[in-house]
């Protein structure tokens, strides 16, 4: 029997601490959708969604109310669109993504993932040409996002791809220099992508996933923050267990969302993802965890460890919660979407460098990061494969959003609103890398992909 | 199918009253009440079951959004699953 205590706890956490289920994502196999006409395959790509996501923000609705507990996001990933254009004789891409922007509009998500492509031990005319098309469809879709894995710990990494998207995020920032550099806010270079992450943007649904599928990210800052703020002091190993018993409960509410979605859209449920994903509300925030651990700012002396203390505690708590874990698991430190990483990056104390050593410990990546307009494309390809490195040798994801803001220098500030939020423009190294990216080539797998 | 109604707010006279009236309204059996002052506010948690309830659930929630509005309190309902999966393994 619940006692009143347990209620209100369960009351004051949506209420309060920004308790909400952060995206309910379907994703669709397109695979079906390929014609050697392109306009036909745009056909069946925007009857194919809209037929099968039609009542997904209904059916989300319907269970935000009944349940009482908010679902932030509806979103839609598809297969990895390289796929699915080889199939036609097209040069141009962009309709594909306008096709894809249309029928998000038409089911009424806030987003749709998929314009990606896997290239993370070579490129296939269809990868390359949907690479190029990146810019143009970014800046004239709304709803689209785009993702390239560029590295995977069995296969190394693709460094000709990785000079490649340091180019494409820099023509992708000027062509949206308008909006700050939005469209790369909708651009993620990966490093061991997943198949069923339902986080944007790097959302697809991968070849080895179903016809369709609903997988869940649960969100929780603010109940973790709140959590530990009763065990002040206290050693490690209880603020180990504090976390676990909170993310065990978030995860619980995730997984019956999913399976209540699922059942009620007819789609099998795939997984729950367990990460800790922030917003820039006041108390939703992942800095301000590792700051209530004792670190006077985030980005200081400890943030690496207290970060993979949370990281780990977080999986241990919400595996035990769900039948199916995956996605991308972990706590995310994206710095606009974050309150204490905004206050952390204002103040100096939280650098480049230093969110690199934190990727290290948990998903995903450098995320949502402003620097300067004039950053060059080799040296954002080079911060892309820095990252991508430590993913494929730590046998992890990692993954690069950063948006080089055109006219915009370190002091400037850039505001997106909503859940993306605003950031100030980070310092990069003036040093250059353009001769180490000019080698291509690729980076052989590290000696353990060799596990048979 | 059961229900959580929880009512929290400033103390004043008929609250209660008026809670099990719209829960009558809709042929809503009341199972449970408890009622307690936390932090100063009047506080109400009532496990309810909807077997019988004579309307759409979102046309109780609005309902009781409205009451609350009236009564100057927050009165809403959640699915008992919710709290069942949060806090029972």
């Amino acid at each position: 029997m619940l006692t009143q205590k347990e209620i209100l706890s369960t009351i004051e956490m949506i209420d309060r601490q920004h308790l909400d289920i952060r995206t309910v994502t379907m994703g669709i196999s397109l695979l079906s959708c390929c014609d050697p006409d392109a306009k036909a395959a745009c056909g069946k790509i925007y009857d194919k969604i809209t037929r099968c996501a039609e009542r997904l923000v209904r059916v989300g609705e319907d269970i935000e109310r009944e349940f009482g507990i908010p679902i932030v996001n509806k979103r839609i990933s598809v297969t990895p669109m390289a796929l699915v254009a080889a199939a036609s004789d097209a040069e141009d891409y962009v309709p594909f993504a306008l096709a894809l922007d249309r029928a998000a509009r038409e089911c009424g998500v806030n987003f749709i993932g998929g314009y990606s492509a896997l290239v993370h031990k070579g490129m296939t005319a269809a990868d390359e040409k949907l690479l190029r098309s990146i810019p143009e469809a970014l800046d004239r879709t709304e709803l689209v996002c785009a993702s390239v894995n560029v590295g995977s710990t069995r296969a190394g990494l693709n460094m000709d791809a990785v000079a490649l998207m340091g180019r494409i995020v820099k023509e992708t920032s000027l062509r949206t220099a308008d909006r700050d550099a939005l469209g790369c806010a909708k651009l993620v270079v990966f490093c061991n992508a997943v198949e069923d992450n339902p986080f944007m943007a790097g959302a697809f649904h991968g070849v080895g996933e179903a016809e369709r599928v609903i997988n869940v990210g649960v969100s929780g800052p603010g109940v973790v923050y709140h959590a530990l703020q009763s065990v002040k002091g206290a050693p490690f190993d209880v603020v180990a267990e504090t976390v676990k018993k909170t993310a065990f409960r978030v995860t619980r509410m995730g997984q019956l969302v999913a399976q209540e979605a699922s059942r009620r859209l007819d789609t099998p449920f795939g997984i729950v993802d367990l990460s800790l994903a922030p917003t820039p509300a006041v108390g939703d925030s992942v800095a301000r965890i590792l700051e209530e651990m004792g670190l006077e700012t985030c980005g200081t002396h400890g943030t690496t460890a207290a970060l993979a203390l949370l990281n780990d505690a977080v999986k241990k708590g919400g595996v035990m919660a769900s039948s199916s874990v995956g996605g991308l698991s972990g706590a995310f430190i994206p710095v606009s979407e974050d309150e204490g990483m905004i206050a952390a990056a204002l103040s100096g104390a939280l650098t480049i460098d230093k969110l690199e050593a934190m990727t290290c410990v948990c998903s995903v990546g450098l995320d949502m990061i402003a620097v300067p307009g004039d950053t060059s494309a080799e040296t954002i390809a080079a911060i892309i494969a820095d990252e991508a490195a430590i993913g494929m040798v730590n046998n992890k994801t990692t993954a690069v959003r950063v948006l080089p803001v055109p006219g915009k220098q370190v002091g400037d500030s850039i505001e997106m609103g909503g859940l993306l939020g605003s950031a100030p423009v980070m310092p990069v190294h003036r040093e250059s890398s353009a001769a180490f990216i000019a080698r291509g080539g690729r980076i052989p797998a590290p000696l353990h992909s060799l596990r048979n | 199918m059961n229900a959580i109604v929880s009512v929290i707010g400033r103390d004043k006279v008929g609250i209660t009253a008026a809670v099990c009236v719209k829960m009558a309204e809709y042929q809503i059996n009341i199972l449970d009440i408890s009622m307690t002052i936390l932090q100063g506010d009047f506080t109400m948690v009532m496990a309810v079951d909807l077997e019988k309830m004579t309307a759409p659930f979102g046309e109780v929630a609005d309902a009781c959004d409205a009451l609350g509005r009236e009564l100057g309190v927050s009165i809403r309902i959640q699915r008992q699953e919710i709290f069942d999966a949060m806090h029972e393994i």
